[in-house]
């Protein structure tokens, strides 16, 4: 049978990240995948050596704008393991508050353009509506909707004063009921069962080879989370589940995030209850030689900053990283032996953030002939499609609630 | 398998190959151990611990370049970190631990372009992250690493 | 004003590129598509190639992999077209300006293809919806 390679990528329009991945076909099979990155290649980790380290946590921020928070929590608490120093208490609660709400919006915005990948593209209009309320938090409390600015070695820049504590638990309130709702329709939902399920499936044995992480390990049945396994921040001080499943296809890596974003807003109730008063700063003057690690659950996974110190006012290494990094390579076991329709999707199951590791994949044709992204996504539409007619579905049964959410203006 | 009783059982295993054993705090253990020596660390620690590679930091140092394989050992709740230095900067080589671990595959890549160690046994030696008009011989992180023309 | 200008003025299409962003950026253009700010109602449209669209929408500090495939972009796009560089990475290549492995910034790049382009510059790290939105709506009403 003849081989033909498809390029998926670059620059299309609802995956935001430059990727090219390179698939290998047999008729309607994909034999082999191979991924060329090097897109968004910033030379981050150099750039944090000629930097002070409290500025080094403004540049980790920007290595990714969706977990924005995610590398400077990593990033301080390396920088305290040097220093021998923990933050405050009440710090600790912001953090893990910070965290969690951008937990959040990260599943929001990963399940909107998973919908959007199979054709449902009310699903994408509605999780990305109901991400607004959770950015206007976000402004109010930190000043911007992405890239924060709230952690510093030692502590947090800013509190969370008491009178913005009514407005986050009103929001979380008017929230939950909403993805309660989506996650009893999704479950049930007999299309998206005949199209997601036994989907690229990663194995428990492959998510173990891969030192896969997060919710691509967790659905395959790898119980591991940071924040239980490794406890820093608040974690450790409220009560929550880590969201395992044993079928590893795409299926369980959506209802794991979903279930997360649940276990997320149980976080934030508790914290904010027992916030305890008090300082959010140990004050870090300076950094001693030596070096040290620190670690977060980011929404992909585990964060790694290691970062090591000579005395003086920059690191002399910083080694970064992102949770992708472990779970793009990953691909090579789920796309293998799946058809085409469904390689868009498999590729976004894994919620690639690029940028925190930047891939990209080219794919040259053996006879001439090439697929463009547009036409993955019209080929995975067009299974969907086939899959209500066999079921006998017309028209998807989301009875979604019309949005009327106050804004802020 | 507590914390302490995994400590012992890689203090046994590895034995006379430790250099320096430093338990930095509860969380965080550093072991030393000589080049030649870290792909059985790397192995014991992945096949009969239950290490998760979590990644592979390299170093460029005055008197060589160190690589650390940084392993998550979930169950005891701490990072344990092999380290170990190749005594050399010029051609540096060391055996690559992806032949039985794909979780290294694009670490050691990236380490072979940023720093120029070569992994002895890799699969796949291609660039990772750096653009293919790269020149040969510019290793970005370096310490000596001066930019690159255009 | 030029028939062409003329032209654009009634909707315009947008072709959205990143160029080695962190994605902020990418994720509030998106965002104008969504519900609370919904720009297809004043005609403006995200379309999946650069031969279809009015102006390109860039993010990113850009680095040496992407600036070719930035310039094939601007090149394949019919004149007259608008370049937004969406944010500080775009505008000035913000805080990655000393990266061993920049080609930007953006208006440095496409103006050595071409140095008539149109480029308007909407900084913010990232820049609100509102501001991108309040740029388009100004770039269109100085043509």
């Amino acid at each position: 049978m003849k081989r033909t390679m498809i390029p998926l990528g670059p620059y299309h329009p609802l995956l935001e990240e430059a990727e090219f991945f390179q698939l290998y076909v047999e008729g309607e099979t994909v034999v082999d995948m191979d991924l060329r990155i090097g897109y968004q290649h910033r030379a981050i980790e150099k750039l944090s050596e000629n930097l002070h380290f409290d500025q080094v946590t403004f540049l980790v921020e920007r290595i990714c704008g969706i977990c924005s928070t995610s590398h400077p929590i990593a990033y301080v608490q390396a920088v305290e393991d040097i220093v021998g120093v923990e933050p405050p208490e009440r710090a600790k609660y912001i953090r893990s508050i910070v965290g969690e709400l951008e937990r959040i919006h990260s599943h929001l915005l990963w399940f909107g353009l998973a919908g959007h990948f199979i054709g449902y593209n009310t699903v994408f209009m509605w999780a990305w509506k109901y991400r607004e309320p959770v950015l206007d938090i976000f402004e109010r409390v930190t000043g911007n909707r992405n890239h924060y600015a709230v952690m510093k070695p030692g502590g947090v820049r800013r509190d969370i004063p008491p009178e913005d504590v009514p407005d986050i638990l009103r929001m979380l309130e008017e929230l939950e009921p909403k993805i309660k709702m989506f996650v009893d329709v999704a479950m049930d939902d007999p299309v998206l069962h005949a199209r997601l399920k036994g989907v690229g499936v990663l194995t428990k044995e492959d998510a173990i080879k891969y030192c896969a992480v997060g919710p691509t390990a967790r659905p395959s049945g790898v119980a591991i989370d940071v924040r239980r396994d490794h406890p820093y921040a608040a974690y450790d001080k409220v009560d929550w589940d880590v969201v395992v499943m044993e079928d590893g296809d795409v299926f369980a890596k959506a209802a794991v995030r979903l279930l997360e974003i649940l276990e997320s807003i149980k976080i934030i109730r508790q914290c904010l209850e027992n916030m305890p008063e008090g300082p959010i700063d140990a004050g870090i003057e300076e950094v001693p030689p030596g070096e040290g690690i620190g670690q977060h659950e980011a929404p992909r996974g585990e964060v790694f900053h290691y970062v090591r110190s000579d005395g003086g006012n920059s690191p002399v290494r910083h080694k970064v990283r992102a949770p992708s990094y472990m779970n793009i390579p990953t691909f090579k076991a789920t796309c293998i032996g799946e058809s085409i329709a469904d390689a868009a999707l498999i590729t976004a199951s894994v919620d690639p953030c690029y940028c925190c590791t930047e891939r990209m994949v080219v794919a040259k044709d053996g006879k001439g002939r090439t697929m463009g992204w547009n036409e993955l996504l019209r080929l995975s539409r067009e299974k969907t499609e086939r899959i209500k007619k066999e079921i006998g579905v017309e028209e998807p049964k989301w009875d979604l609630p019309e949005v009327s959410f106050r804004s802020r203006r | 398998m507590t914390r302490e009783e995994l400590l012992q059982k890689v203090k046994a295993q590895l034995n006379d190959k430790i250099l320096n054993f430093c338990e930095l705090s509860p969380k965080r253990v550093y072991i030393t151990v000589p080049p030649e020596d870290a792909f059985e660390a790397c192995r014991f620690l992945f096949e009969e611990c239950g290490g998760r590679l979590v990644t592979a930091s390299g170093v460029d140092t005055p008197d060589g370049i160190e690589i650390l394989y940084h392993f998550g050992m979930d169950g005891q709740g701490m990072v344990l970190t092999v380290k170990t230095k190749i005594p050399t900067r010029e051609d540096p080589k060391i055996r690559s631990i992806a032949t039985f671990l794909p979780g290294a595959l694009w670490i050691e890549r990236e380490i072979h372009e940023m720093l120029g160690v070569e992994f002895e046994g890799h699969p796949d030696p291609r660039r990772l992250l750096l653009p293919d008009d790269w020149p040969e011989g510019e290793y970005p992180l370096r310490r000596d690493f001066k930019g690159v023309e255009g | 004003m030029s028939i062409f200008t003329k032209a654009l003025k009634k909707s315009i299409w947008v072709y959205h590129m990143a160029a080695s962003p962190c994605n902020n950026c990418d994720i509030e253009i998106l965002d104008l598509l969504t519900p609370r700010f919904d720009v297809e109602r004043f005609g403006i449209l995200l379309v999946g190639s650069p031969r279809h669209a009015d102006a390109l929408l860039i993010t990113g500090y850009i680095n040496r992999h992407v600036a070719p495939r930035v310039v094939e972009v601007y090149k394949q796009t019919p004149k007259p077209c608008v370049v937004f560089a969406v944010g500080t990475c775009a505008c000035s290549m913000g805080i990655f300006a000393k990266s061993y492995n920049a080609a930007g910034p953006l208006d440095k790049l496409i103006r050595s293809v071409d140095p008539d382009a149109l480029i308007v510059y909407v900084p913010g790290c990232p820049p609100k919806p509102e501001a991108i939105i309040s740029a388009v709506v100004k770039a269109i009403s100085a043509l």
